[in-house]
Order: C-alpha cells, then sequence, then structure tokens
C-alpha cells in the first residue's frame, strides 16, 4: 500500500492539478453556454435584419407619361365616374412603346407591360382624381416595378441562372439593364409597404391593414384587461377574506398563465363565434381572447405593485379618517400605478406578438381593405408574418423579414417604455 | 350600432347626474353647515349617478340579448305556411337569413319573392318597434332611477357606504373573470369533446396509431373513414420536445449557474436582459427563422453526409424551440440558485471544496427540486407550443423517432382542422377540441406539479 506512507496533506495536493482543470472546465463551460445563447440572440436579429432591410426600398421606374384624353378614351367629360374608369393602363403602355419602339411583337410587348406593376394605373388614376387639369399635360412619373424587375434590381434573382429557371429571361434583363444605364431606375423609399393592405401583387402589399388591425385588437384588449385585472388584484390583495374561494381563484390564476395559447383560441373559438355569435375575423373577438390571455400577467403584476406599497402610507391614510375603499383610491392605488402599468405593458407586448389563437378565431384571412372599426375583418401583424412566409414569392420573402423588423421594433419599444417605467419608479422609493 | 349610442348617451346623462347630486348635496334644504352630511357631496354625486345610469344600463343590456330572438320567433310565426312548408330547421335558419339580408339591403341567397319582401317589411317593422319601445323602456328608467336618487339624497344618507359597497361587489365580480374563463375553457373544449366521442370511441382516439382525419365526401373514396389515433401525434410531440429540452436544459442551466455564481455583476446586468431578449421573441419569428433558415441548412448538412433529411425535420422545429426555452429555464433556475443559503456554500468552501465542486455537490442538489419544477414548467411550453411547430414541422402524422424526418404534432393538427371553414358536426373538426382537451390537460398537470414543487422548496429555505 503506498497510499499508507502519503500525508493527507500530500494526497490532497496530488489531486489538485486534475481539481483544478476541472474547475476551469466548468467556468469555461458555463461562458460557451451564455455565449451560445446570446450567438443565437444575434444569429436570429442578422439574419432577419440581413433578409429584411432591402425591403424597405423599392425599385421605380422613370416614365414619361403623357395624360392623353384620347388615350384615356375620355372626350372632354371630366366628372369622377369618368375620371375613375378610364383606361389608365394604355398611358404606362404608350410611355413603354415610346421608350423600347423596337419591341413590336404580341408576346414581347406583354412582356414589356409587364415590368410595371399593375397597380401602376391605380396611381396615375388618383394622381389625375387629385388634379384634373394633369389631363392633357406631360409628366415625369415614377411607378412601382414588378416584383421581378424589383428582386433582380435588388440583386436577389441570380442572373446567371440558365434562362429557362430564371423567372425573368434574358430579352427582359436586357431591358432593364437599359434603362438602369439611363438612370431610369431607382430604389425609392416603399411607403406603400406601410400603408397599404395585403395584396397578391408583393410591389403592392402592405402591413398597414395588420398594423391597423393589431391596433384595434390591443385597444379591446387593454380596455378590458386593464380594469378588470386591477379590480381583481385590488380585490385578492385588499378585500379577500381567506377562505377556499380565494384560494381557488388565486390558483386559477396561476394555472392560466401557463395554459397553452392556441386552448385560448379554442375557447374563443367555441365561445364568443359559435355561442355569442360575434363576427369572425374581427378584431372584437381577437381583444377579448388576447384580454383573457393577458389578464394573469396584469393581475399578478398587480398584485406584487400593491404588495409593494409600504404599510405606513395605509396605516397614515387610515389613521387621518380615511375610509379602506379611499385609502386604496386615494392613496394606494397611485403609489401601485407605476408597477400595474409596467405589467400591462408587457401583457400588451406579449398579446402584440400572439399569433395561435388568432388563427383559430379566423384572423387568418386575406384583408386587402384596412379596417374601419373593431367589427371588421382584419388580419394582425404577426399573422401577417405567418400568412407571408408561407407565400412563394421572393419578394416575399424580404416582406416577411421586413414586417418582423416592424413588429420586433414595437415590442423593444414596449418594453423599452415598461424598463423606463420601473426604473422611474425604482428611484422614487 | 343604436345601443352603442344608447349607452354613450347614458354615459353622458350620468355625468349630468352626478354633477346635479354633487349640487344638491351642498344646497340641500335645511342645510347650514356642510359639515352635518353624513359623506363627502362627490359621493351624492356618485350616488345620484348610479341611480340614474345602473338600472337603465342593466334593462339595456338584458333586452339587447333577447331582442334577436324574440323577433325571429315572431318573425317565422307570422310566415305565411307557403314558404315555411316542410322546411327543416337548417333550412329556416336560412330563410330567417334571407329576410335578414333583404331587410338589411344586402345580397340575398336566392330569388326574391313577394313573400320574402313582405316578411323582410315586417321584421324591419319589428326591429323599429322593438329599438324604440327599448328606448323608451331605459328613457324611462334613467327618468325614474334620477327621481329616485334625487329624492334619496339628505344629509342622513350613508352615500360614502353605498357607493362604496357597490365599488366593492364591483370588485368582487372581476375577480371571478379569472375562475369563469377557466370554466369557459374546460366546459367549451369538454362539451366538443363529449361530442366528438359519441362518434369515435374514446380507446380509437388515445391508442389508435392511424391519424388521418380526412373524412371522404363519397363512400368509395380511399380512406373514406378517417382514422383518429392519436398516438402519432403524441410522439411526434414528444419528439420535438425532447430535442427542444435537450438543447435548452443544458445550455439554461449552465447559464444561469455561470451566471449566478461565476459572473461579475457588470457581466449579469448586461447578459441577463440580452439572454431574455430571446423570451419576448414573437413566436412565430422563430418559425419564420426555423423554416427559412434552420431547415434549409440542417437539410443541406445533412445532404453532405449523404443523409437524406426532410425540409420540415423535427430536428428543426425541435432545435429553433430550445433556442426560446433557454431563457425560460435560465431565469427560472437562477432564481432557485440564488435562493441556496451563502451558508451551505461557505460550508463547502471550508471543507476545501472548489467552486464547481461546492455547485456540483452541494448547490444543485440543494436546489434541485427548483430546477426540476423550471424544467417541466419548460416542458409545459413545449408541448403547447404552436407557431413554431405549424411553420417549421410537417402534416404528415409519422409514427417515427428519427430526427430528420418529418413528424406533425398535437398544435400543428388542431391549427390545421380549425383554420378555415368548418362545420360543427364533423368529427373532423370535433377532434380538434378533443385534442385541446387532451393538451390542456397535459400541460394543467405538468404546472401544477411544477409550481407545487417550486413552492414546496422555497418554503424550506424561507
Amino acid at each position: 500500500m503506498s497510499n499508507s506512507t502519503q500525508t493527507t496533506i500530500e494526497k490532497v495536493n496530488a489531486t489538485l492539478e486534475r481539481r483544478y482543470a476541472k474547475e476551469r472546465r466548468f467556468r469555461k463551460m458555463g461562458i460557451a453556454a451564455i455565449a451560445i445563447g446570446l450567438l443565437f440572440v444575434v444569429l436570429l436579429f442578422v439574419s432577419i435584419i440581413s433578409k429584411g432591410h432591402s425591403a424597405f426600398w423599392q425599385t421605380h421606374i422613370k416614365l414619361d407619361i403623357e395624360f392623353s384624353a384620347e388615350l384615356l378614351d375620355i372626350g372632354d367629360r371630366r366628372d369622377i365616374e369618368t375620371l375613375s374608369t378610364a383606361n389608365y393602363a394604355a398611358l404606362t403602355k404608350a410611355s413603354l412603346k415610346a421608350i423600347f419602339p423596337e419591341v413590336d411583337q404580341r408576346k414581347g410587348r406583354r412582356m414589356l407591360y409587364k415590368m410595371i406593376s399593375i397597380g401602376a394605373p391605380y396611381l396615375l388614376r388618383e394622381m389625375v382624381i387629385n388634379d384634373p387639369t394633369l389631363i392633357g399635360s406631360h409628366q415625369t412619373v415614377w411607378l412601382p416595378a414588378d416584383d421581378d424587375i424589383d428582386m433582380l434590381v435588388k440583386e436577389q434573382t441570380d442572373r446567371n441562372l440558365p434562362e429557362s429557371s430564371r423567372r425573368l429571361n434574358d430579352k427582359v434583363i436586357g431591358w432593364v439593364d437599359q434603362l438602369m444605364a439611363r438612370g431610369a431606375v431607382e430604389k425609392l423609399f416603399n411607403t406603400t409597404f406601410f400603408t397599404a393592405g395585403d395584396s397578391r401583387e408583393p410591389e403592392l402589399a402592405g402591413i398597414g391593414g395588420a398594423i391597423t388591425g393589431s391596433l384595434y385588437t390591443l385597444l379591446v384588449a387593454l380596455l378590458l384587461a386593464f380594469p378588470i385585472g386591477v379590480a381583481t388584484a385590488i380585490y385578492l390583495e385588499e378585500f379577500a377574506p381567506t377562505n377556499r374561494w380565494t384560494d381557488m381563484i388565486e390558483v386559477n390564476i396561476n394555472n392560466l398563465a401557463a395554459v397553452p395559447s392556441i386552448v385560448f383560441g379554442l375557447l374563443g373559438l367555441a365561445l364568443f363565434i359559435n355561442l355569442a355569435g360575434l363576427p369572425r375575423s374581427a378584431p372584437l373577438v381577437g381583444g377579448l381572447v388576447l384580454t383573457l390571455m393577458t389578464l394573469p400577467t396584469i393581475i399578478i403584476a398587480s398584485r406584487a405593485a400593491l404588495k409593494s406599497v409600504p404599510p405606513s402610507i395605509r396605516e397614515a391614510a387610515m389613521g387621518i379618517g380615511a375610509s379602506k375603499m379611499q385609502t386604496i383610491f386615494h392613496h394606494v392605488l397611485p403609489l401601485a400605478m407605476p408597477g400595474m402599468l409596467t405589467g400591462t405593458i408587457i401583457g400588451m407586448a406579449q398579446a402584440l406578438g400572439e399569433t395561435a389563437p388568432l388563427l383559430m378565431i379566423g384572423m387568418v384571412a386575406f384583408v386587402v381593405d384596412i379596417p374601419g372599426g373593431p367589427l371588421d375583418p382584419s388580419t394582425v401583424l404577426p399573422v401577417q408574418i405567418f400568412l407571408w412566409a408561407d407565400s412563394p414569392e421572393r419578394a416575399f420573402l424580404e416582406r416577411t423579414s421586413a414586417a418582423i423588423m416592424v413588429l420586433l421594433a414595437f415590442l423593444i419599444f414596449m418594453n423599452l417604455i415598461a424598463v423606463l417605467l420601473r426604473k422611474r419608479f425604482e428611484q422614487q422609493r | 350600432m343604436q345601443s352603442t349610442t344608447l349607452i354613450l348617451i347614458l354615459l353622458a346623462v350620468m355625468a349630468v347626474a352626478f354633477q346635479l347630486g354633487r349640487r344638491r348635496a351642498f344646497n340641500l334644504p335645511g342645510l347650514s353647515s356642510i359639515r352635518e352630511l353624513h359623506s363627502l357631496p362627490i359621493y351624492h354625486g356618485f350616488y345620484a349617478a348610479i341611480w340614474c345610469g345602473i338600472p337603465a344600463l342593466l334593462a339595456l343590456a338584458l333586452w339587447s340579448s333577447f331582442q334577436t330572438p324574440i323577433i325571429s320567433q315572431l318573425l317565422m310565426n307570422n310566415l305565411p305556411a307557403t314558404l315555411t312548408a316542410g322546411l327543416s330547421e337548417a333550412e329556416l335558419g336560412l330563410l330567417l337569413n334571407d329576410i335578414r339580408n333583404l331587410a338589411a339591403g344586402n345580397i340575398t341567397s336566392g330569388d326574391i319573392s313577394d313573400e320574402l319582401v313582405t316578411a323582410a317589411d315586417h321584421y324591419n317593422h319589428l326591429q323599429q318597434v322593438g329599438f324604440s319601445s327599448q328606448t323608451g323602456v331605459v328613457f324611462i328608467l334613467t327618468l325614474l332611477g334620477a327621481t329616485l336618487g334625487w329624492r334619496f339624497i339628505s344629509p342622513e344618507l350613508r352615500a360614502r357606504n353605498k357607493v362604496e359597497r357597490l365599488l366593492r361587489w364591483l370588485l368582487l365580480i372581476s375577480s371571478t373573470i379569472a375562475i369563469l374563463c377557466t370554466a369557459g375553457i374546460i366546459f367549451s373544449v369538454l362539451f366538443e369533446s363529449v361530442r366528438f366521442f359519441e362518434m369515435i370511441p374514446l380507446t380509437d382516439f388515445i391508442f389508435g396509431l392511424q391519424w388521418s382525419p380526412q373524412i371522404a365526401i363519397r363512400a368509395d373514396q380511399v380512406g373514406s373513414s378517417g382514422a383518429f389515433g392519436a398516438i402519432p401525434l403524441f410522439t411526434g410531440t414528444l419528439l420535438i420536445s425532447l430535442i427542444a429540452m435537450l438543447v435548452a436544459v443544458p445550455i439554461g442551466l449552465m447559464a444561469a449557474i455561470y451566471l449566478s455564481e461565476y459572473a461579475s455583476p457588470q457581466l449579469r446586468t448586461y447578459a441577463k436582459p440580452l439572454l431574455e431578449i430571446l423570451a419576448g421573441i414573437p413566436t412565430v419569428v422563430y418559425g419564420f427563422f426555423a423554416a427559412l433558415t434552420v431547415a434549409p441548412m440542417i437539410r443541406n448538412s445533412a445532404a453532405q453526409f449523404g443523409v437524406d433529411a426532410s425540409s420540415e425535420s423535427a430536428l428543426a422545429a425541435g432545435l429553433v424551440m430550445g433556442v426560446m426555452l433557454i431563457p425560460f429555464i435560465s431565469s427560472l433556475s437562477d432564481d432557485v440558485i440564488n435562493a441556496v443559503p451563502q451558508a451551505m456554500r461557505d460550508a463547502s468552501y471550508g471543507l476545501g471544496a472548489t467552486r464547481s465542486e461546492t455547485i456540483l455537490q452541494v448547490v444543485i442538489p440543494a436546489a434541485l427540486p427548483g430546477i426540476v419544477g423550471s424544467i417541466l414548467l419548460a416542458a409545459s411550453r413545449a408541448i403547447g407550443e404552436t407557431m413554431i411547430v405549424v411553420m417549421a414541422a410537417g402534416l404528415s402524422a409519422n409514427l417515427t423517432a428519427n430526427p430528420l424526418d418529418s413528424v406533425t404534432t398535437v398544435t400543428v393538427q388542431i391549427v390545421t382542422l380549425l383554420v378555415g371553414d368548418q362545420e360543427f358536426d364533423s368529427p373532423k373538426t370535433l377532434a380538434a377540441f378533443a385534442l385541446g382537451l387532451l393538451l390542456f390537460l397535459i400541460t394543467l398537470v405538468l404546472n401544477v406539479v411544477a409550481l407545487r414543487v417550486v413552492r414546496k422548496y422555497r418554503e424550506a429555505y424561507e
């Protein structure tokens, strides 16, 4: 037994090296874990921003448009009805024909006309309706290009692929190059993306409708969830007697916070749509479902805020003769309000990003119009992302990423407000 | 729309009543000093407003919920027999819908006959009468309430107590909404599930190995029966959740250990919120990331090794879900690790243990129940997660354990069964509710167990 000759300290010293190595390994594993976590954050943001940033610019083509009454086929009439049904596509066609007079076959012409977005005539119509004196004049107009051209100009289409596996053939690419050499192609800020509703044409599709839908949905959720949540918190924290009923409410709230969101969707479908007969795809129903989902968050945060108000405040108010209700509403609630608002904002941020329950209640509809109220069919921002993510067009890929960027910007903004509110609140204490 | 206007008018009237009640409290006849009032005048204002508005609002709510069925009934009774003869219940409903559309000036489904036009006129007339009498009742109740409130106001009136009592009732009612919500979930899901199990036996559902919910329209179509065996869905869910947990648990736990035991305060203040960004990102974004970035990456790298991977592999969905769960595990574990008393660490250091030995042999065993609780909570999240799997996992119910294969999950099936038009008497639609019920029960059990474990553990060290 060689060990018997060693003293204890020698035994310990003999293993020290190994133990220290183990310690260093363990530490490195910890650092690696954090690094991997942060790497994922970076990867996610880089992947989305690199894909999405280009969607904020849309390729436009400069055209010389002659607003001739003859082409529009309206004669001398200038009333709104005639103006809104006139043939504006003829204007862009004539202008394109003037730039490329060598194209004379039918097929070639059709390819030529397709370079401009099919939404362009509507833009011209709007111009003319706003200012009928344009008729008869020459104007230089920047019109949105078709999404395939847009992808080509943004270099997201590979020119080196064989012609048969490209969406654009060599002829069209040649025309685009000619236009570019002339300075008639430019990427302009994509306002359509922020103002328009959904569309099958990527260059006409926007998140305006989805943002409005999200706004109405959140408004309904906020108007219901905040008062109910705060009232529940006040009751449970200040009035509730300790009995089984109160216990049940508390257990319930904790469990509701962990119910999968899709189950809330099932509830909304069965209760609000089937039983109560509310319209499908309406922000009102979406708001109701999200109210139930965010209630636990708001209640838990509000209770914590009420708990953190020092008892001396209550005692002082009671001491000068305020009733319990007066104490709570005049003294405790104002002090707890920042905490409650923080919880509410965080709850609303969750609601803004929520998708699954809204799929159940039919908010996945293809909605072109911008909703005008909480009962109009509409979709919300995350659902719009879900819908676009499925679209085969390449141009929708960058728009999906851009919509995600907008959604994340909203969420970061909301969380920032919550953090600032909490900071200010802590300073006051 | 009309009731919205009515409510707005009522609110305005309540505001007026509030002012009047307050004024009256100040100027009560025989009041020599404001001190003789039992309550502050503002409470008399609230009192008057409540009397003026609440009965009217209640009546309005009741009336609105009963008006439509009553009018439909009246209309049905007055329809000429030529229209209703030999129609089933569903067809009657359609007819009623036509009449309503005609009355509102919308497009109707069938031809417009004279009887239909008469019925529509009758319907409009009934609506008109209903609305006018509703307005009348609300108006009378408002006036009556206002007079009563006005007469009740006196120096002795305990207005504050009465207003506060009502307020307290309102608070109590709000707090029961949480319970009502749970009850709503259970009943709505249970009710439809029971209808489903009347058509498909429970044992077929729970033990069946085949899932193909398509029910053929023609009898001779392939797979016409439809199979509702949930086993493939649950194995798929478990496979994806398992992959997610294999990613999230080691990374989350190590991150929590490092942040709570080793990290400097500066690193902690920056790294923790940065990691928690992952928890705040909407799941639809993760889904997009999984479907369009991770899945192709996995397919390509599998192809490099000569392995065939599905473009909707379970691995992609599981991997991204794991990333989503990292902050969930790390922040919950961080809390429980911090709750372990410093004395236990000091004792271990005193015996000559290194930090990692202390962590692995003292801190983690002490924090184990809490960590297990947080893992269970994360698992219930993974099972109930929807958007990532809807976007990145497949639709075909394969019974496989190969992570490169495409599997489907419970939540994916619920979404596919319920998105779009549904009929509420086909087992295909009802199956979604049965799946929802199972999902609800599983996550409920996981949560209750996890919360109990965490709470027990917290009590042990407090």
